[in-house]
C-alpha cells in the first residue's frame, strides 16, 4: 500500500506542470474563444471565422501545404527507410543517422541555411512561394517520417518476406501484398508527426517570407495584436481539427489486424 | 518412386569467408521422405534454404526434374517451404494465408475456395477459414502453414525444423501426422531437424551432417546400425566407444576382453568399437564375457539405464531389469551388435615449413598455429648444426630452407588447459566423444585446424581452452614432393 502511494507521489510534480501550463491555458483560450471583447458569452468569434475569407482561405491553404507536406514526406522517406531496413547493409544504424542527423542541428538554422541556398538556386524566393514552403517544411519533416517507418519496417519479420517469395509472389507482390500492408501503422504514426504539426508550424514560412498566410502564423498574428478573441477561436479550431485527425489514425491502426498480434 | 528428382552436385555455400557447406552430393528420388539431420551450425539448414531459393550457392548445383535450378528465384521453383517459426502473414486470416499462392496463380474464385477446403481438410481444421492467425495455437498456426505449402502442390515440399516450436506431445502427433500426410499427397519431403529420434522416425533416408558436411547417407536402420563414423554413432542414438585392436580374422580386443565380430580389418589394426546400450545383455557374474559393477541403475519408463564400472571403463547398458547398485554382474555382446569403425589415423598431422633459425643448434619450423625449434637429426639422421648451417653425417651442408615438415602426435600424449595460454596451440572445443573412461576433444583453433585430444576432464563445447603437446612427444617427418616457391 505504502509503495503504492509513493508511485503515485511520484506524478505530482507532472501534474502540477500539466496543470499549470496544459489545462489552465487552455482553459483561458477556451474562455477567450467563447466570449467577445466586453467579456460577455458569444459565438461571434466562429461566425467571423468562417465568414471571414482569409482566415478560411488560411486554413484551406494550410491544409493544402500539411497534405503535400506529408505525401512529399512519405514518397521521399519509404522507399529510403525500406532499402535502410530491408536492404543487406550491416552497418543500418549509421546510414540512418545520415537521415536523421539534421534533427540534430538547431531548427532556425537549417531553415536560414536553406534559405540561402535556395536563393542562390532561384535568385528571387518571391517567385515560388508554394514550392519553396514546401522544400522547407519537408526539409523539416522528413526525419519524423523516416523514423516510424524505419522502425515498422525493420520489425517486419524477414520470414515473411521469404515465404511470399516462396509462395509464388515475385518482387513487386511481395511489396504490395506483404510490405506495404504491414507497414502501414509505420505509415500512420509517420503521417502523423508530419501532417499535424505541418498544419500549425509557422516558423517556416514566418522566417523564410514573414507571411501569416498559414494557421499558425495566423494565430501569432493576432495574438501579437492583443486579438485574444480570434486568436482563440482559431488555435480552438485547429485543435479540433486534430482531435479528429488523431481519432481517426488511432482507429485505423486499431483496425488493422497487425496491432492484435501480440496477445 | 526410383525417378530421380533432384540432384545436389558438389554444392558449396561460402558466408563471409566461412564455409558452412562443402562436397555436398545427394540425390532426392520422387516422393521420398529425406531428412537432414545435424547439431545446429552443421549447415542443414543453409541447404534447405539454398533449395528453397533464399540462398544461391557458392559453386556447384541443383538439378531438379533435370533442369538446373540453382540460380532461379524462390518464386519461379516447384517447391514450397514451412517455415521453421510458420511465417503467417499476419495481416490475413486463415483462407487469404492459404490462398496466397492460389491468388498469385490467378486461379478462380471457386477453385481456389475448393483448394484451401481440401488443405484445411488435410490438416484436420476444417471450418478455420475465417479466423485471425493471432487467435489460433502454435499447433494449429504449424497447421495452417503445411496447409498453405501443399495447397500449392509443389514438387517437393521443404519443413525447416518445423515441429520444434510444439510441445512434446504434439510433436509426437504431429510426427505421425506428416507421415501420414507424406504417403496421402506423395510429394518429396525434406525435412531439417536436429532431432534424431524424429528423424529416426518419419525418414526413408537420412542425410547426417556436421560441419557443413555429410557424414553419412542411409535409410534410418543403417545409420543406426552401422554408423560409418564416431561423429554419426554418437550422434544417433546413446552408444558405448572402445578403443580396441584387431586381434585376427573376426576377433577384436576392446575392455580387456577378446570379442568375435562380424566387421573384419586387417590384424593390428586400431579400431573404435560402437556398441549399442541395448545390445549389452547383462547376464550372472560367471557366465558373462566380461564382468562389472553396478554403479547405477535409473528407471526411464520402459527400462532402466544400467551403468557398469568395468575395470576403467563405465558401460551404459538399457535393461528390462533394476539391478542394486554394487551388484557384480557379467555382461555379453552378440558378434554382430558390435560395429567397428577404423580409427582416424590421418588426425593431428600438421604442415609447416622450415624458415631462418632463431637458435644456433636447432632450425626453426613454422607451423599455421605454431612454431618450433627442432634439432635436424629430427629430420635426418645423423645432421647436426654447424654455425647455424645444417650438415649431414657426410659433412656436407644441406639448404633446408623452405622444406615441407609435417608434424604429427597422438590424442593421448597431449592436455587440455584451462589457461589457454600455457598450450602450444589454443581453441575452442568443437565436439567430443566419452571413449572408454576419457573424452576425445576436437578442439579447433582460429586457422581452422584441428586438434584432437583425449582428456580425462569433462569440458563444454565452445570452451576456449589450450592443447598442451609436449614437446617430446611430437614426431616430425619431411614431407616429400617439391618445396614451395622459395
Amino acid at each position: 500500500m505504502k509503495s503504492n502511494n509513493l508511485r503515485k507521489q511520484l506524478a505530482i510534480p507532472y501534474a502540477i506542470f500539466l496543470l499549470l501550463f496544459v489545462v489552465f491555458p487552455l482553459l483561458v483560450v477556451i474562455y477567450y474563444g467563447f466570449t467577445n471583447g466586453d467579456g460577455q458569452p458569444s459565438f461571434e468569434n466562429f461566425i467571423n471565422f468562417f465568414k471571414n475569407g482569409k482566415t478560411v482561405g488560411t486554413l484551406i491553404y494550410s491544409f493544402a501545404i500539411a497534405i503535400i507536406t506529408t505525401i512529399v514526406c512519405l514518397l521521399l522517406a519509404y522507399p529510403v527507410a525500406l532499402i535502410i531496413a530491408k536492404g543487406a547493409y550491416s552497418k543500418k544504424a549509421k546510414f540512418l543517422m545520415i537521415f536523421v542527423l539534421p534533427m540534430w542541428i538547431n531548427f532556425t538554422l537549417r531553415i536560414t541555411a536553406l534559405k540561402e541556398v535556395l536563393t542562390l538556386i532561384e535568385g528571387n524566393l518571391a517567385y515560388h512561394q508554394f514550392l519553396n514552403t514546401i522544400i522547407c517544411m519537408v526539409y523539416d519533416f522528413l526525419p519524423f517520417m523516416m523514423m516510424p517507418l524505419y522502425n515498422s519496417l525493420t520489425k517486419l519479420d524477414d520470414g515473411l518476406i521469404e515465404a511470399a517469395r516462396d509462395l509464388g509472389a515475385g518482387k513487386r507482390q511481395v511489396f504490395f501484398k506483404v510490405i506495404l500492408p504491414l507497414s502501414v501503422p509505420g505509415i500512420v504514426s509517420g503521417v502523423t508527426m508530419v501532417f499535424l504539426p505541418s498544419m500549425t508550424n509557422y516558423v517556416v514560412l514566418d522566417m523564410i517570407y514573414n507571411s501569416t498566410y498559414i494557421m499558425g502564423s495566423l494565430i501569432g498574428s493576432y495574438f501579437s495584436a492583443y486579438d485574444w478573441h480570434n486568436g482563440s477561436v482559431i488555435s480552438i479550431v485547429l485543435l479540433l481539427i486534430i482531435l479528429a485527425i488523431t481519432y481517426l489514425s488511432n482507429k485505423y491502426t486499431e483496425d488493422d489486424g497487425t496491432s492484435a498480434r501480440v496477445r | 518412386m526410383n525417378e530421380t528428382l533432384i540432384e545436389f552436385k558438389n554444392v558449396k555455400k561460402v558466408f563471409d569467408d566461412t564455409v558452412v557447406v562443402e562436397d555436398f552430393n545427394l540425390e532426392v528420388k520422387k516422393g521420398e521422405f529425406v531428412t537432414l539431420l545435424g547439431p545446429s551450425g552443421c549447415g542443414k539448414t543453409t541447404m534447405l534454404r539454398i533449395l528453397g531459393g533464399f540462398e544461391l550457392p557458392t559453386s556447384g548445383s541443383i538439378m531438379m526434374n533435370g533442369e538446373d535450378i540453382s540460380m532461379l528465384p524462390p518464386n519461379q521453383r516447384p517447391v514450397n517451404t514451412v517455415f521453421q517459426k510458420y511465417a503467417l502473414f499476419p495481416h490475413l486470416n486463415v483462407y487469404d494465408n492459404i490462398a496466397f499462392g492460389l491468388k498469385l496463380k490467378k486461379l478462380s474464385k471457386k477453385e481456389q475456395d475448393e483448394k484451401v477446403k481440401k488443405a484445411l481438410e488435410l490438416v484436420d481444421l476444417e471450418g478455420f477459414e475465417k479466423r485471425a492467425i493471432h487467435t489460433l495455437s502454435g499447433g494449429q498456426q504449424q497447421r495452417i502453414a503445411i496447409a498453405r505449402a501443399v495447397v500449392n502442390e509443389p514438387d517437393v515440399l521443404l519443413l525447416d525444423e518445423s515441429l520444434s516450436a510444439l510441445d512434446y506431445k504434439m510433436r509426437k502427433e504431429m510426427q505421425v501426422e506428416l507421415k501420414n500426410m507424406h504417403k496421402k499427397l506423395g510429394i518429396t519431403f525434406i525435412f531439417v531437424t536436429h532431432d534424431q529420434e524424429e528423424a529416426l522416425t518419419m525418414s526413408d533416408k537420412i542425410v547426417v551432417m556436421a560441419d557443413g558436411e555429410i557424414q553419412q547417407i542411409g535409410t534410418p536402420e543403417e545409420i543406426y546400425n552401422e554408423p560409418k563414423n564416431l561423429f554419426v554413432a554418437d550422434f544417433i542414438g546413446e552408444s558405448n566407444i572402445f578403443k580396441g585392436t584387431m586381434l585376427g580374422y573376426h576377433k577384436v580386443r576392446f575392455c580387456g576382453t577378446e570379442f568375435d565380430c562380424v566387421d573384419d580389418y586387417a590384424k593390428d589394426m586400431v579400431i573404435d568399437a560402437v556398441i549399442r546400450p541395448e545390445d549389452i545383455v547383462i547376464t550372472d557374474e560367471s557366465k558373462g564375457q566380461f564382468t562389472g559393477e553396478v554403479i547405477s541403475c535409473d528407471f526411464k519408463g520402459t527400462f532402466y539405464i544400467v551403468v557398469v564400472q568395468a575395470g576403467k571403463n563405465e558401460i551404459e547398458i538399457h535393461s528390462l531389469n533394476n539391478y542394486a547398485i554394487g551388484t557384480k554382474v557379467g555382461m555379453s555382446i552378440e558378434p554382430d551388435n558390435i560395429h567397428l569403425i577404423p580409427y582416424d589415423t590421418s588426425i593431428n598431422h600438421y604442415e609447416g615449413k622450415v624458415v631462418e633459425s632463431k637458435v644456433e643448434d636447432k632450425i626453426h619450423v613454422e607451423f599455421e598455429d605454431f612454431e618450433v625449434d627442432i634439432d635436424p637429426s629430427v629430420l635426418i639422421p645423423g645432421a647436426v648444426m654447424e654455425d647455424w648451417e645444417v650438415v649431414d653425417a657426410e659433412g656436407n651442408g644441406i639448404d633446408l630452407m623452405g622444406t615441407r615438415v609435417e608434424a604429427s602426435f597422438i590424442p593421448s600424449d597431449a592436455d587440455l588447459t584451462d589457461e589457454a595460454e600455457q598450450g602450444l596451440v589454443q581453441g575452442n572445443i568443437f565436439s567430443f566423444i566419452y571413449v572408454d573412461d576419457h573424452y576425445r576433444y576436437t578442439v579447433r583453433t582460429k586457422s581452422e585446424e584441428d586438434y584432437v585430444v583425449n582428456d580425462e576432464d569433462l569440458w563444454n563445447q565452445e570452451d576456449y581452452v589450450g592443447v598442451i603437446i609436449p614437446m617430446d612427444k611430437i614426431t616430425y617427418k619431411i614431407i616429400e614432393g617439391e618445396a614451395d616457391e622459395e
